[in-house]
């Protein structure tokens, strides 16, 4: 089966980072929405629904309303890895294991993704994976401290959206598993990855 | 002066730009939709979703395209036109949108897409062409946005979108009002 040899599509860059940021802002903003929905159902005197800080609490900050909205951007990146993986490993074989798949990860799909591959990877051999860049692109735009702890919890969410990805691409090639991402030192940040034991 | 533009973008794009595959922005879009779909279900509220989304990048994006195309102020608003055209979407999306229907008194234009890379591959379900959405409806609040970091107050809309079967994608962008340029309160 020959591979058509289609001119692939460029965008800006920023184009991309413009969009990955905007979006954590409207999924926080679409939490706030609901909140105000749920509100002024019972009590209608509430403010503005368009007043993002209206309410009897304000939920900028809250811890079950950034759970909400890690949700939301892990799945908007698990449907987009699901679908990226497709297009990357068109032409690949199949995997001969799961080390075999993260080192996948680890090149093609980091360059595909971040244009760099990731810097270190480790496993416990157990299903455990740790990837570490250290500069990850995705913050080399953002204005921050390099480890100030109110960088690293601004920074955060935009570790989910990346986290749903690799979650995605693993679902897709029949991998169950578990990601986490963290940030100490920015732009560095490692990401997690547990595969479940299969019987 | 379309031609000096057309060069102009097409030599930033070629030369100013860090590129990335078009693939991975169009799932990351289609995905959000997909998710404000899930969150407002309303199709009325999502094309506000996605047009206030565009609203807040244009704000930003307009730094990002003076510092790289160093142009100074367009003497009207045709020229606007074909400078958001031929530099502003080339910069960004590397398409360029022909201008078309430039209303008689100068002040409404629609650019007209042949090709848009939000849209790549993707199909709306029945209930989406039923219900209005405009898929692209971003691209509207960016441009808005980013007019009014420039003094103008832009009215931006879709007209057709071939998504929604129509034979053409079409934005029209009417300008309501130069806006004038204030100093904040405090500053000297």
């Amino acid at each position: 089966m020959a591979s058509s040899q289609a001119p692939v599509k460029l965008v800006n860059e920023s184009a991309v980072e413009f969009l990955t940021t905007e979006m954590v802002e409207a999924m926080i903003r679409t939490i706030k929405d609901d909140a105000l929905r749920l509100n002024t159902d019972r009590d209608s005197s509430l403010g503005n629904p368009n007043d993002g800080a209206g309410g009897p609490k304000d939920y900028s900050e809250g811890d079950e309303a950034m759970e909400a909205v890690y949700y939301k951007l892990e799945m908007i990146g698990f449907r987009v890895g699901e679908r990226l993986i497709e297009k990357i490993s068109k032409d690949r074989l199949r995997f001969a294991d799961n080390l075999d798949v993260v080192k996948f990860v680890c090149k093609e799909v980091w360059m595909f993704l971040f244009k760099k591959q990731v810097d270190n990877l480790k496993t416990n051999h157990r299903g455990v994976y740790v990837l570490q860049d250290n500069g990850f692109r995705w913050f080399t735009r953002m204005a921050h401290d390099q480890s100030s702890a109110e960088s690293v919890k601004k920074v955060t969410p935009y570790l989910w959206f990346p986290c749903g990805i690799l979650r995605g691409i693993l679902s897709n090639l029949g991998i169950a598993s578990v990601v986490v991402a963290e940030t100490s030192s920015l732009p560095a940040c490692t990401f997690q990855i547990k595969i479940a034991k299969t019987a | 002066m379309a031609k000096q533009y057309k060069t102009l973008g097409e030599d930033i794009w070629k030369n100013k730009v860090e590129k990335i595959n078009a693939e991975l922005f169009t799932l990351t879009y289609g995905s959000i939709v997909a998710q404000l779909v899930k969150d407002y279900e309303d199709f009325t509220e999502v094309n506000k979703q996605l047009e206030k989304m565009g609203y807040n990048i244009g704000t930003r994006l307009i730094e990002d395209f003076l510092a790289r195309s160093g142009v100074g102020r367009c003497q009207d608003f045709r020229e606007t036109a074909e400078m958001v055209s031929k530099v502003g979407f080339k910069m960004f999306l590397n398409i360029t949108p022909a201008v078309t229907n430039i209303s008689a008194d100068g002040r409404e234009f629609s650019l007209v897409l042949d090709e848009n890379p939000l849209a790549e591959c993707v199909e709306l379900p029945d209930q989406a062409l039923v219900d209005e959405l405009w898929y692209s409806n971003i691209l509207c609040g960016v441009l808005r946005g980013s007019l009014e970091m420039v003094q103008m107050q832009v009215d931006a809309f879709f007209v057709t979108d071939t998504l929604r079967g129509d034979d053409m994608t079409e934005i029209r962008v009417k300008l309501v009002r130069y806006l004038e340029e204030e100093v904040p309160a405090g500053e000297d």
